[in-house]
């Protein structure tokens, strides 16, 4: 090929655009001019509009509802209630977790806000009217926001529905609002190490309810084609494959004759995971009606109906030698699923990878006992923005061992380093069973601590407390566990966790492939594109890249956990070197030599001793369709199931620097370097973006975001008025830096990052938060670290109005 | 519900329609004009995914009837590129990885339009202040701020390419 032999190899790798490339967005160029089809987008012929009637009580029986004037209302279509799904045996749905939710409340309402009934009218405005007109008449129950107050012996029963039910999926259920029990480790040793102890160190940490809150809500348009039995549902997914397999699991309607698709997402971060109220209705009311039916959730809904994160209220424990050495962890944890168990977690893990607590810390003995409890909250339980629950995990250990730390004098930063696993004790096993794949922990820290000068931060802090101003130093190194996952031990409803990459190089030397994961704003089109371009020598620019369409991209089990590096980004990997070992033999006989003679040069083979005897990929690929060696196939086209042999563990050092007003509470953060370890690095101006997005919605959680929930029920929080989302004001500027250790067991070495930042990034801040304050004997302030509850801690230690009396 | 008429220029094209007096702009936008490039996030007037111009200044469509923006001149996103190719703001987002999943970025190229009309040359701290109004989930703003920067100097340059050649 002659501008391949005319080009230099700076010049081939800048064409090929292959991983390493710092290659603008492919997405961008349609997002840009306002062309990205997102869900709300779509407008079909004869389309309605759903909207719900949600309940204004955190727990009430319902005596009646009035459907009639809606019902009466000039353009409306239907109104469906739990009666109305009852003889579809729809009016409850099974979650992810092994639980059932209603889809339509069933006698009683459990949550605020929760789903009573589904109006369907030609309009969002005549919807809207005719929620209004739906008469529901309430009996007032008794409402629990509290995990612990759940589970007292005179706790009003929620769960009727699960009355005489002594154990469900996860084993024995103890009371009448205890889900169930989860275990790891060793309790007896565990117990040994605290009684041998010579320092020991117990703190409560509550991680608060929160809310993912991607800046599209969710939705779906459910079209039922009753000629051809054929269900089309477009819909915000995360997993939109999965959706396919529950949708025919419900609707007893063949997989082959359900098509969803998952069009441009606008933002997940874990909320778009989870099967909802209102696809379920979308789709009855579509295969009642027989034309398409929109629904579209709007913020409050989003915030008090869909799927929330975190409200894990943990106890830690550290035992500890007396210079510092770690010798063993406890942890009990009060998990509030809300009112139904709707956690989005691998089914053998109702906690997730809760046990990845250990840390990066090489922690002998280890000991985890998580109680999932229902309350009069929203369900739901998913990860926002980290794999699952590993943002807990990593809260609870880097606050202990920063408890720990103060408690013995030792810098937060010195005890990390001390009881670092060691890069020579990788592939690491932990007291909690997980084998970590690479790390060199002591490496990324002492750069992080080199970047920031952190012995003069700790200088000037001595000065600044000396001068009784309040300055903060977080240090928090976290451990990753992503990439769900190997199927023996990962799986969504009995669906494995691998994941699924599938090529077609066409004859003129492009190609299309399709994954079965989605992006959400993670460059997958992008990124996808430069892993296949390293492996088979086609330009980035000319691998077009899909997801999303059920009908044609192989099955995959979606985006989260960060798992599509790692394990549809794999299958990418494979598949492409399936293309290149065919390429190989096309290439041999092209130039009748044996395919042993030709050697593999970024985008061609040439004869080994004869560098101008070649064979470009351009030319195999013409070649693959007209003169293939006798007895093959014609074609150049592969598919990828990748099951992962483990999970990947990618790592960090983050330090951040605040300073605190004692008169106002308000943090001001200085400074904040990420330093990030993701294993090889596919393009590293998308790798720094998800940082920076990652970092931000940290901020957000540690510095201000909260769901939360009143005695009588009432969601606090659930609109922008009230649920803090930084903006560009508030948002501080980021540092970020990396080192490179790869996954001995990835193809390309690559760990997944989109999520890192979260992990470490809330620990950092609260960390910081916390430390300012650690010389005053204070071992633990809650999140979030508002300036109300910041100047209330000020206040409490008699350091507000000193301003004032020196005048 | 008695529909009413109105008159208004949507991206340099004259428009007419009978809309309900309750039917908001961005509905109006995006279902009986198409122009599905403003998106709604909120409807409280929050995070600023509706944001369009109207008659030289950013308003959120969302919080805006369609009634209200009779007689009135309204660019959108769908307007900002020409023949020539994409808006130096446009160009400015992609170049700097100003965007994600692309959700708010309809509406912050739009407020970056009006911002960068008022003040051609804003520091970082005035772009933070100028774009408060709009919410970004996904890249923690840093980028955004750069791609707002890249395309204040690509208009200064134009500018002084265009001085220089009077």
């Amino acid at each position: 090929m002659a501008e391949v032999a005319a080009m230099t190899q700076e010049e081939r790798e800048a064409t090929l655009g292959g991983i390493g490339s710092a290659r603008k967005r492919k997405e961008d160029v349609r997002f840009v001019q306002g062309k990205g089809n997102y869900v709300d987008d779509l407008k079909l012929p004869g389309m309605l509009f759903g909207d719900f009637v949600r309940s204004q009580y955190g727990h009430a029986r319902i005596n009646s509802i009035d459907v009639s004037k809606a019902k009466a209302l000039p353009g409306v279509r239907a109104v469906l209630t739990a009666e109305d799904l009852k003889p579809l045996n729809l009016h409850y749905m099974p979650t992810l977790a092994g639980d059932v939710q209603m889809v339509l409340a069933d006698g009683k309402v459990l949550f605020q806000n929760q789903e009573i009934a589904f109006v369907v009218a030609d309009d969002r405005y005549i919807a809207a009217d005719a929620v209004e007109l739906i008469e529901v008449d309430y009996e007032e129950l008794p409402a629990l926001n509290d995990p612990t107050a759940a589970l007292a012996d005179a706790a009003p029963v929620l769960r009727e529905d699960l009355e005489g039910k002594t154990a469900g999926v996860h084993g024995a259920r103890r009371h009448h609002n205890h889900i169930f029990t989860w275990e790891v480790g060793d309790k007896e040793a565990t117990e040994r190490a605290f009684a041998a102890a010579e320092v020991s160190v117990k703190e409560k940490i509550v991680y608060q309810r929160v809310h993912p809150c991607p800046l599209e809500t969710c939705a779906c348009v459910a079209s039922m084609d009753k000629v051809k039995g054929e269900l089309t549902v477009w819909g915000t997914f995360q997993a939109p494959h999965v959706v396919r397999t529950v949708a025919s699991l419900l609707s007893g309607i063949p997989e082959a004759k359900i098509h969803v698709i998952a069009p441009d997402i606008g933002g997940g971060f874990g909320n778009k995971v989870g099967v909802y109220p209102g696809y379920v209705c979308a789709i009855v009311a579509s295969i009642v009606l027989g034309v398409p039916v929109k629904w579209v959730e709007d913020r409050i809904e989003n915030l008090s109906a869909t799927a929330f994160a975190r409200d894990y209220h943990m106890t830690g424990e550290l035992a500890a030698t007396n210079d510092g050495r770690i010798t063993g962890l406890r942890v009990h944890v009060l998990a509030d699923h809300g009112a139904f168990d709707a956690c989005a977690d691998p089914t053998k893990y109702p906690a997730g990878f809760f046990s990845v607590v250990t840390g990066s810390y090489d922690i002998p003995v280890a000991h985890v006992v998580v109680d999932g409890v229902y309350t009069n909250k929203a369900p739901g339980g998913v990860a926002y923005r980290c794999s699952f629950r590993v943002t807990e995990a990593s809260y609870l250990i880097e606050r202990m061992v920063d408890v720990l730390a103060h408690k013995l004098g030792i810098d937060p930063a010195e005890l990390r380093l001390k009881n670092f696993i060691k890069a020579e004790q990788f592939p690491y096993h932990s007291a909690l069973g997980w084998e970590y794949d690479s790390g060199d922990y002591v490496t990324a820290m002492r750069k992080a601590m080199a970047a920031v000068d952190y012995a003069g931060l700790r200088k000037e802090q001595a000065e600044k407390r000396a001068r009784g101003e309040l300055m903060g130093i977080g240090v928090a190194f976290f451990t990753e566990i992503v990439g769900a996952g190997p199927t023996r031990n990962c799986d969504i409803l009995g669906v494995g966790m691998f994941d699924s990459c599938e090529i077609r190089v066409h004859p003129t030397g492009s190609a299309i492939a399709r994954l079965g994961t989605k992006s959400q704003g993670q460059a997958h089109e992008t990124t996808y594109a430069q892993i296949l371009a390293t492996e088979i020598g086609i330009p980035s620019e000319l691998i077009q890249i899909e997801e999303g369409n059920t009908d044609t991209a192989p099955y995959g089990l979606g985006t989260y956990g960060s798992r599509s590096t790692p394990v549809a980004g794999a299958a990418a990997a494979r598949v492409g070197r399936k293309i290149r070992a065919k390429a190989q033999k096309i290439a041999a006989h092209m130039l009748e030599v044996a395919e042993d003679d030709l050697e593999w040069d970024l985008d061609q083979f040439k004869v080994k001793g004869l560098p101008e005897k070649i064979a470009t990929m351009k030319e195999i690929a013409w070649a693959a369709y007209h003169s293939v060696p006798e007895g093959m196939e014609p074609g150049l086209e592969a598919v990828d199931y990748y099951d992962p042999p483990n999970m990947t563990y990618p790592f960090g050092a983050y330090i951040c620097v605040v300073d605190i007003d004692k008169d106002t509470g308000e943090t001001t953060v200085r400074r904040f370097y990420a330093l990030d370890d993701c294993g090889t690095r596919i393009n590293p101006m998308v790798i720094e973006g998800q940082v920076h997005g990652g970092l931000t919605e940290a901020f957000g959680i540690a510095m201000g975001q909260e769901i939360a929930y009143d005695a009588l029920g009432n969601v606090q929080g659930a609109s922008f008025l009230d649920f803090f989302l930084p903006t560009a004001v508030e948002t501080p500027v980021w540092e970020t830096d990396f080192t490179v250790t790869p996954s001995p067991h990835h193809p390309i070495g690559a760990k997944g990052v989109g999520e890192s930042p979260n992990v470490g990034g809330v620990p950092a801040f609260s960390n910081a938060v916390n430390d300012a304050f650690a010389h005053l004997g204070v071992s633990h302030i809650p999140m979030p670290h508002t300036a109300p509850r910041i100047w209330r801690v000020c206040h409490d230690l008699g350091l507000t109005g000193q301003l004032a009396a020196a005048v | 519900m008695a529909k009413q008429h109105i008159k208004l220029t949507v991206n340099g094209k004259a428009v007419e329609a009978l809309v309900e007096p309750r039917m908001l702009l961005i509905h109006f936008l995006r279902e009986e004009m198409g122009l599905t490039g403003a998106h709604i996030g909120c409807e409280t007037s929050h995070c600023g995914a509706c944001t369009v111009d109207l008659d030289g200044r950013s308003v959120k469509s969302c919080t805006l009837f369609a009634v209200q923006a009779d007689g009135g001149e309204i660019l959108t996103v769908e307007g900002m590129a020409t023949a020539d190719g994409l808006h130096p703001i446009q160009a400015g987002f992609i170049e700097a990885h100003g965007l994600q999943c692309g959700f708010c970025t309809p509406g912050m190229i739009m407020r970056t339009y009006r911002l960068l009309q008022e003040n051609p040359d804003p520091s970082d701290a005035e772009i933070r202040a100028g774009l408060a109004g709009n919410l970004c989930r996904c890249t923690g703003y840093q980028n955004i701020v750069k791609a707002v920067r890249h395309a204040a100097d690509a208009f200064a340059t134009s500018s002084t390419a265009s001085e220089a050649a009077e």
